[in-house]
């Protein structure tokens, strides 16, 4: 068990407010610690990544600063993301780049680019700025493409899936195989509508602001959405290549287009929409360490759209060489920040959510539990 | 001196639910108004920064609250808590009016919490803040942004220019502000432990103060001293037992300590002095400030055994903890052997029967001096755990007297002409003794609204 001042301040801070539960209808990481009396780091990380960071409670906090208390769950949970992003990857060593995490995905962006840019113009010479009769395949082959991102994905998908299991071990959840799928399922929902980001009736969240808002929400939606949508497309076109002898280029009315530009329209408008919240959202709750790893990731995924559809509109011009190395470039460098970016919070927070299930279900808590506590009862605090 | 040549319809003085509701239905009313709040911003909203719920009639299902809820029944409450002393017609006249608090609120953009799986049935008389009080005093003062009331923070009035039961205006320092009406709505003056002290002697030094440290009664006391009509006593006030580690002021909700009724409590003699298990601790728990403060250095120790732990809301400080009663005693300062004495007999005299905590279960002790009446289990299983408890102040009854339409009552029975009041500072008239959880909020909300459409009708037609 980890002790830092992340985990000791995070435990002050609730231990406060559960003898308080004012904040009890906003979301569920309140819902959690109400079915808990001691907090220890396992708790607090499952706590941490129930939390959006939407500032609900902060603003309505009768004990936020200045009062002595000093009481921020939204900053408090940031900063102990932060860490427990770290704590849980795989392999361990690279859970420092969370620390300075937008500068070294800056550099990895720029990296990538670099060696695309570079690659594609040496692979194809004086016929990088021409028009290729199979577009973009005529500048980097099918075979070539499908190694290297084939390759890439492997790791990624294992790292992905070995931080992923340190943190449900760490949830105490049971093995997939003997979980209550409709916990699951619940758990999915909650995940998929970001129920908690609706300020817990509806309205909306603190988010930019103290006024509550669903933009958030909307945008945040559209970035997920739009990413599954690309990934659909993507998907759909290995499908048709491998299935049905359909290699790309498609026209635009086929189904890997269709949902490729769908999706990639959200991941115009999403990622935007969060950036100019975040520019505008109150700077007390958003942690002390989040060093640029939202900003990069919101950047990667714009970039990898932009360039995405750029290259649409330019694969039959002499410009495709230059657009699909400038879109290569983006996508290998959001692929290979996948486990050691935000990206990873997605999977955390369904587990969370997941686990979160699990205990209502039970009305008892599950997560960080030596042995369950079958007198915990209920009450509410009339004020 | 600031002398500002504006004329404002409305000048209402503190930016709790109750000014913030009449400065918003003077405003809306057509009326010019000017919000004097005392606190910095941060600190904005007086005690309703504290609170968390209010207590509307309903005589079916309302916004969040379901079932009925309705006069007679509300009444008989009030009747029950106050042993009398209201003021029927003005009281009733009250209740009514509370049927539309939550709509008035929602229409503003305050947001009450949905039901939540599990919890007790309040849903059905308390209407919940989502996020507690603070959320409704931000959603207010966004609304009085938008409707242009002239918000000042830091603004305490410090004294009132008033002619033959007319008010001309307010002085913030030096500066005037001229109103053609005037709403007190100034909170109480439980911060104000001088004049705690005046009312309560020496024993009031060791008085916590749950609410904001900015109400300090100024306003009251000036009122008064300018002729109102005074409504109950100085040394009436809601104090409950908490915490004797809390902070002096504001440590609000969460320093209360819910295990009374599951232990013993002791002075610090090491002495039982009142029945722990009277009642339901919701019902019970606004006497035992008073309880404490009556006894040597106001405080008490309650003591519990590992059968207790989980069993009550968890407290913001951690217990004293030890193994044996002796030990503990040393650590919370008490003499052990008298503790241990204390214990041993109130363990012998446990009479048999079955603990259930969610009814009174009349496991009682007999022959005792002091007995406990229900839910009086020996103290034997360590660990033990001790909390200190002291008498937190929650508000005063302390106020000015009003008529049905908000209007101050002068000392010689006489009607101010353009002087409200609303909240705390007049709550008195209507609860003149005892509580009911949200009933301060609906006495601020239902005379806040009052106030401020009587003081704009007022201004707008002179």
């Amino acid at each position: 068990m980890r002790s830092t001042t992340n985990i000791d301040e995070a435990a002050r801070v609730m231990t406060i407010c559960n003898a308080c539960r004012y904040c009890e209808g906003h979301c569920a990481v309140f819902q959690a610690m109400e079915l808990r009396l001691e907090f220890n780091t396992e708790n607090l990380d499952y706590l941490a990544n129930l939390c959006h960071n939407c500032g609900s409670c902060f603003h309505n906090c009768q004990y936020a600063p200045p009062h002595q208390f000093n009481l921020n769950v939204a900053a408090v949970f940031a900063d102990l993301r932060q860490e427990n992003y770290a704590v849980y990857a795989w392999p361990a060593p690279l859970g420092r780049l969370f620390s300075q995490n937008g500068l070294w995905v800056s550099i990895l962006t720029a990296i990538m680019l670099g060696l695309f840019m570079a690659g594609g113009a040496i692979l194809t010479g004086a016929d990088f700025f021409a028009a290729h009769p199979n577009q973009f395949y005529g500048v980097i082959s099918h075979n070539v493409l499908v190694t290297l991102f084939g390759s890439v994905g492997i790791f990624v998908f294992i790292a992905l899936s070995l931080s992923i299991r340190k943190f449900w071990r760490a949830m105490s959840l049971p093995s997939p195989l003997s979980l209550d799928w409709l916990n699951v399922w619940t758990g999915i929902k909650a995940a998929l509508s970001l129920k908690y980001l609706d300020g817990g009736n509806g309205q909306g969240c603190s988010y930019p602001t103290e006024k509550p808002s669903m933009l958030r929400r909307w945008f945040h939606q559209a970035t997920f959405w739009g990413f599954m949508l690309c990934f659909a497309a993507t998907s759909t076109a290995t499908v048709m290549h491998y299935g049905f002898d359909l290699p790309a280029p498609y026209g635009y009315i086929s189904l890997p287009k269709f949902l490729g530009i769908l999706g990639g329209l959200g991941l115009l408008v999403g990622p935007i929409g969060l950036m100019m919240l975040k520019l505008q959202a109150d700077p007390a709750i958003k942690g002390r360490s989040n060093g640029g790893m939202d900003t990069s990731f919101l950047v990667l995924l714009f970039g990898t759209s932009l360039t995405g559809l750029l290259l649409m509109l330019l694969s039959q011009s002499s410009w495709v060489g230059p657009a699909l190395c400038l879109h290569l470039g983006f996508v290998m460098a959001l692929f290979l920040s996948m486990p050691y970016g935000k990206f990873i919070h997605g999977f955390y927070r369904l587990i969370a959510l997941v686990a979160f299930a699990v205990e209502q279900q039970k009305h008892q808590a599950v997560v960080g539990v030596v042995e369950p506590d079958p007198d915990m009862i209920k009450v509410k605090n009339l004020g | 001196m600031n002398i500002s040549s504006q004329c404002f319809d409305v000048v209402v003085a503190g930016g709790g639910q109750a000014g913030l509701i009449a400065a918003i239905v003077a405003a809306e009313a057509g009326a010019t108004v000017c919000l004097l709040e005392g606190a910095p911003k941060s600190y904005r909203g007086g005690n309703t920064r504290h609170t968390r719920n209010l207590r509307p009639m309903h005589e079916g299902p309302l916004s969040v609250l379901s079932g009925v809820y309705d006069e007679e029944e509300y009444w008989d409450d009030l009747l029950r808590v106050t042993k009398g002393k209201t003021n029927e017609p003005m009281a009733r006249m009250m209740l009514r009016e509370s049927a539309g608090c939550v709509d008035w609120l929602e229409k503003r953009g305050v947001q009450f919490q949905p039901p939540l799986g599990g919890t007790l049935h309040l849903g059905r008389t308390n209407a919940f803040f989502m996020g507690g009080g603070k959320q409704l005093v931000n959603a207010l003062y966004r609304w009085a942004e938008g409707l242009s009331i002239e918000i000042r923070y830091d603004a305490k009035v410090t004294d009132i220019a008033f002619e033959n039961n007319r008010f001309l205006g307010a002085y913030v320092g030096d500066e005037w502000i001229k109103g053609k009406t005037f709403v007190a709505a100034a909170g109480g003056f439980e911060a104000n432990v001088e004049w705690l002290r005046e009312a309560w002697g020496p024993v009031a030094d060791n008085f916590l103060i749950r609410g904001t440290p900015y109400n300090r009664g100024e306003l009251l006391k000036l009122l008064l001293d300018k002729g109102a009509m005074q409504i109950g006593e100085p040394d009436q006030c809601h104090a409950v037992a908490i915490d004797g580690r809390a902070p002096k002021f504001d440590g609000g909700i969460c320093t209360r300590v819910d295990c009374v009724s599951l232990g013993i409590v002791v002075n610090k003699d090491a002495k039982r002095f009142y029945d722990e298990g009277e009642d339901f601790w919701p019902k019970r728990y606004a006497i035992w400030g008073r309880l404490v403060a009556k006894q040597p250095d106001q405080i008490g120790h309650v003591i519990i055994d590992t059968k207790s732990k989980g069993a009550f809301m968890p407290p913001v400080f951690p217990a004293e903890t030890a193994s044996t009663i002796e030990e503990l005693a040393i650590k919370i300062g008490l003499d052990p052997q008298t503790l241990r004495e204390t214990v041993d007999q109130f363990n012998a005299a446990v009479q048999p029967g079955k603990f259930d905590h969610t009814e009174l279960d009349g496991l009682a002790t007999a022959g005792l001096e002091v007995n406990k009446t229900n839910w009086a289990r020996p103290i034997d299983s360590p660990p033990y755990s001790a909390y200190s408890l002291k008498p937190g102040i929650t508000f005063t009854y302390l106020g000015v007297g009003v008529d049905q339409s908000a209007r101050m009552l002068m000392s010689d029975d006489t009607l101010s002409e353009n002087i409200f009041a609303a909240g705390e500072i007049m709550a008195g008239n209507v609860l003149g003794e005892g509580y009911l959880a949200g009933i301060g909020m609906t006495i601020g909300n239902v005379f806040g609204q009052i106030a401020g459409r009587e003081a704009a009708k007022y201004a707008l037609n002179n």
